[in-house]
């Protein structure tokens, strides 16, 4: 099994995520460039925090249009799994992956501090995390705020596809826990299938007791036990 | 006088202002220094090289009046793989790999722009680090601000945040630490210090040098236009009224441009194809080359015409003293340009071949009258001489000053502070003080944690905790470095070699307290004007301090800056020799965050208890409005021994937790131990009874430190203390939901954290 991490120009937490797949999960990963126009036979894949293309024009805006998006997309509509992380999300968004935008922080500042965040629905990476489990995550972003229109988000809700809401330390739903203002507490959220998933907060920053937390390897068990299974 | 291509004198370019010695002032020369450029070229200059002497010879290049002292300084030890010199210092961390790290001020352009100002600081130490071959893991930054309340402090606070943070965020190096002090003396002059430490393969380190003649010299990374003309002679004047117009002095900078060029150069070192290479900071072009062929003996020839460019119609001046961001000057082997060119591609750098490595012992540059390669036709090139320099008369032989020094008269004595004062209510009002109050308004801008490598993020303990990835082979070794910046210049002004030697003690004191070896230590010197006889000799007896702590506590220094005329009409900043101290963890369970941790657990207070001496504190300036008191003082040998008994304490893992007493003496570092986890306790004061509480309470006296531990080790922790001759007093238990010191205060906890949490209101909300 094969986990490719790929690497835009400003991608900055590739090494975070090739270190929790690789190094502390176990599987197969390694670095894709974004100026190749073919993934080598990945079973998975990892868009990255960061700020690729330095964020010029909006956060995520650029990658669209680079060689590799292509075989990205292809892979995704394959059914296999794509996580896409801060940045990552905010690039999904971009490509059409996934529907909605993440905009400036309600309080416009960039904001680094654990969140807590509430499992919601079923999906590659959730699966099998009971919903309303609640894990804490850290966060690192300026552009987290998530907005859609009513009628989306009334889809994401119906069918299921809100994964992770930000939520207390106990699970509570309150303005305070939200930590950018993001519409209906929306922390991540997946494609139709549940195959691709973008949210915010970084599990691989939160995937090693030595960093003081380990609740992020949760997701990337999920994403092993779905690889082992298929 | 000849060169190699071109023969004869360089002649003025077409439109360049004239020159004289009236022009020589303007540009910050003394008729004696517009003298000695005369000697050294034998005719006058041309405008170009006016403006290459003018900021080779600058204080911020030269070090013309603190290279005398600097040579006082430490600077040798086994673990020293590379000391002050190059772009970096190097210590040795084991199996071939070393930690390289440096300090920069970036003061002057930060107050006159805040946001860019501090954003290019965070990005050239990044680039300092980075030249020398090592990848950055992590940063920390120091930051002084006027009183605040003062109409422009929100502002500057707000600004210098946002731009470290906004350049750090973006290049995905952590910003883990750093400290914060506000002072009236800043009022017209903040300070902004920037550290950043890398980690690199000892014999994968790379070294400004422009050796071998005929190898190609290489300009990549971002265009040159006309930003930061200048900025190295401005960051060598003081301030007055006229200051906010040198705004065109103050860089730009682009963190994405700066993480290109450091994947770029990562590659490019890796493909060996270099024999040097130095990044383009202050004094951009200029400076680069020359001490690039300044530390090989060699000489250096550019041709101007090549230089990549943003802004149109530059002359031979500006780009040689441009100071835009994100550039780098390489070396290459002579045959190998090609491999650096396309790897620049690979990251869509620009990159071009703009000269060569000679024999000449000279700085040389030509450039074509009236050329403009983004306008004009490349065959119409007929480059004339407009350069040539001795590059010893920018180097070696630039002016040295010994200034004269005189001994400021004491500090006015202001009446002592009140003793007899309801305690709680006294902590609580330090406890939540903008000096002493949380910082996590500022640290939540930072990521404090990209690169997976944060094991105590900002306030969980003494010192900043990361682990590093060493690649070794198909091995990936994980390394621990703890590191802590500090300095507190109140307690410098009181007595310069003492109070430089407490900085030194306190950070070396905090790493240790983390678990941490201390191993090297790097410096940033802010001071006021070099000229001022008084400031000159507490500058002078500053190195003093920072050599006599740095030898005892075996952390020599390996690097540093010096950051003079940090001053507004006459008025100094407080001297403020901020220092960052590297250290290591053996192994990541020697960690000790600075929390209490777990009820029952005993207090103890290691070191001498408090002799009620509150010279300099936060307590004596809150309520005198003046910094006043006789010094406090330091025993540099208690304090090693102190460190070497905290190292065995943490080796032993006997500790819950460590948190030194220093900022708002016991009382605070008592009341911290407790918001970091929301435990109460209940101690006794130490410290003779006779003396008033408030006094022992809030005393800075250095060299001691409060530590938490399991009933079951007690006897463990106090034989180690004996061992090492450090006095040791178990002085009460973790408990309860207050901070508890008998017979002087009792403050709920979540009272303390309501009031630190607030702390920065008044001037962020």
């Amino acid at each position: 099994m094969k986990v490719a991490v790929v690497v835009y120009p400003g991608s900055n937490a590739d090494w975070d995520a090739l270190h929790a797949v690789r190094d502390v999960l176990g599987l197969d990963a390694e670095y894709v460039f974004h100026k190749e126009t073919e993934l080598p036979s990945p079973d998975a894949v990892v868009i990255p925090g960061g700020f690729a293309y330095g964020d010029y024009l909006r956060a995520g805006a650029i990658p669209r249009f680079s060689p590799i998006t292509p075989a990205i997309v292809q892979l995704a509509e394959s059914g296999a799994p794509v996580l896409g992380i801060c940045n990552g999300f905010q690039i999904l968004t971009e490509m059409g992956l996934l529907p909605g935008a993440l905009t400036r922080n309600a309080h416009l500042r960039f904001e680094c501090r654990d969140a807590w965040v509430r499992v919601e629905s079923e999906g590659v990476f959730t699966r099998g995390l009971a919903p309303g489990h609640v894990l804490r995550l850290p966060i690192a972003h300026a552009e987290g705020r998530y907005q859609c229109d009513a009628e989306t988000l009334a889809r994401l809700n119906g069918e299921g596809r809100v994964a992770l809401r930000y939520c207390s330390p106990t699970g509570e739903l309150d303005d305070a826990s939200n930590p950018n203002g993001s519409v209906d507490h929306v922390a991540g959220i997946y494609n139709e299938q549940g195959n691709v998933l973008g949210l915010m907060p970084h599990p691989e920053r939160a995937a090693e007791a030595i960093l003081g937390n380990d609740d992020g390897l949760a997701l990337f068990e999920c994403l092993r036990a779905h690889l082992e299974a298929a | 006088m000849t060169t190699d291509t071109l023969p004869g004198a360089p002649v003025p370019f077409p439109g360049e202002p004239g020159v004289s010695r009236e022009v020589a002032r303007e540009f910050g020369l003394t008729d004696a220094e517009w003298e000695k450029v005369v000697f050294f070229l034998g005719r006058d200059p041309t405008y170009a090289e006016l403006g290459v002497f003018s900021v080779m010879w600058s204080e911020h290049c030269s070090y013309k009046s603190s290279r005398v002292h600097l040579s006082r300084l430490p600077t040798e030890g086994p673990q020293v793989v590379q000391g002050p010199g190059e772009n970096a210092g190097a210590v040795d961390i084991g199996d071939g790999f070393c930690a390289v790290f440096k300090m920069e001020s970036h003061n002057h352009p930060s107050y006159i722009e805040p946001y860019q100002g501090a954003a290019t600081g965070v990005g050239g130490i990044l680039r300092d680090v980075f030249t020398m071959g090592a990848r950055p893991v992590a940063s920390l930054n120091s930051l002084r601000f006027g009183r605040p309340d003062h109409p422009k402090t929100p502002r500057l606070l707000a600004g210098v945040v946002a731009g470290i943070g906004g350049y750090g965020n973006c290049i995905g190096v952590p910003t883990v630490g750093g400290e914060v002090q506000f002072d009236a003396s800043y009022d017209g002059n903040i300070l902004v210090n920037a550290f950043t430490v890398g980690v690199a393969a000892t014999d994968g380190l790379f070294f400004g040098t422009a050796e071998g003649e005929g190898n190609p010299v290489l300009y990549v990374g971002a265009r040159t236009g006309r930003d930061g003309i200048h900025g190295a002679t401005m960051a060598s004047a003081e301030f007055d009224d006229e200051s906010d117009k040198k705004l065109p002095t103050v860089q730009v900078g682009d963190p994405f441009m700066e993480k290109l060029l450091l994947e770029a150069c990562l590659e490019i070192f890796a493909a060996d194809c270099l024999v040097g290479v130095q990044d383009m900071g202050a004094a951009g072009l200029t400076s680069s080359s020359v001490e690039m062929a300044a530390r090989a003996g060699s000489g250096i020839e550019l041709d101007l015409d090549m230089v990549p460019r943003r802004a149109k119609g530059l002359s031979p001046y500006e780009m040689l003293l441009s100071e835009s961001q994100e550039r780098m000057l390489m070396v290459a082997k002579a045959g190998r340009e090609q491999e650096v060119l396309d790897l620049c591609e690979k990251w869509d750098l620009e990159a071009a071949v703009i000269g060569r490595v000679t024999q000449s012992g000279r700085f040389v540059c030509k450039a074509t009258p009236g050329y403009d390669p983004l306008s004009s036709d490349p065959t119409e090139r007929a480059a004339q001489l407009v350069v040539d320099i001795p590059i010893g008369a920018l180097a070696d032989e630039a002016p040295k000053y010994d200034r004269p020094q005189a001994e400021p008269p004491p500090e006015p004595t202001t009446p002592a502070p009140p003793t007899d004062v309801d305690c709680g209510e006294a902590l609580r009002a330090l406890v939540g003080s903008p000096n002493l109050g949380s910082r996590q308004w500022i640290w939540r801008q930072y990521d404090q944690i990209v690169r997976d490598g944060t094991v105590f993020r900002p306030g969980e303990a003494d010192a900043a905790v990361v682990r590093v990835f060493c690649e070794k082979g198909d091995e990936t070794l994980e390394k621990f470095l703890a590191i802590s910046v500090d300095c507190n210049g109140r307690h410098v002004l009181l007595d310069p070699r003492q109070g430089a030697a407490m900085a030194v003690a306190e950070c070396a004191r905090n790493v240790a307290c983390a678990g941490g070896k201390p191993l090297g230590t790097t410096d940033c010197l802010n001071f006021g004007s070099p000229e001022t006889p008084t400031t000159m000799w507490r500058f002078a007896r500053a190195i003093d301090g920072l050599a006599e702590a740095c030898a005892a506590l075996d952390v020599p220094i390996v690097s540093g800056n010096v950051s003079l005329y940090n001053e507004t009409d006459g008025k100094p900043i407080l001297p403020t020799p901020t220092v960052a101290v590297v250290g290591q963890l053996e192994d990541a369970s020697h960690r000790v965050p600075s929390g209490f941790r777990v009820p029952g657990d005993v207090v103890a207070h290691l070191g001498a208890p408090s002799r009620g001496a509150l010279g300099g504190s936060e307590y004596w300036v809150s309520k005198t409005g003046q910094v006043g008191g006789e010094p406090v003082g330091i025993d540099l040998d208690a304090e090693a021994r102190l460190q070497r008994a905290l190292l065995a304490l943490a080796k032993a893992r006997v500790l819950s937790s460590a948190h030194d007493v220093s900022d708002g003496g016991f009382g605070v570092c008592v009341a911290e131990s407790c918001l970091a986890s929301g435990l109460g306790c209940r101690v006794s004061l130490p410290g003779d009874a006779s003396l008033p509480a408030a006094a022992r309470l809030f005393s800075e006296e250095p060299t001691r430190v409060v530590v938490s531990f399991a009933e079951a080790d007690r006897d463990a922790v106090a034989a180690i203390c004996a061992e090492h001759g450090v006095p040791f007093a178990a002085i009460g238990e973790v408990a309860g939901e207050h901070v508890d010191i008998e017979h002087a205060l009792r403050v709920p906890v979540a009272e303390l954290a309501a009031a630190h949490l607030a702390a920065l209101d008044g001037i962020v909300a």
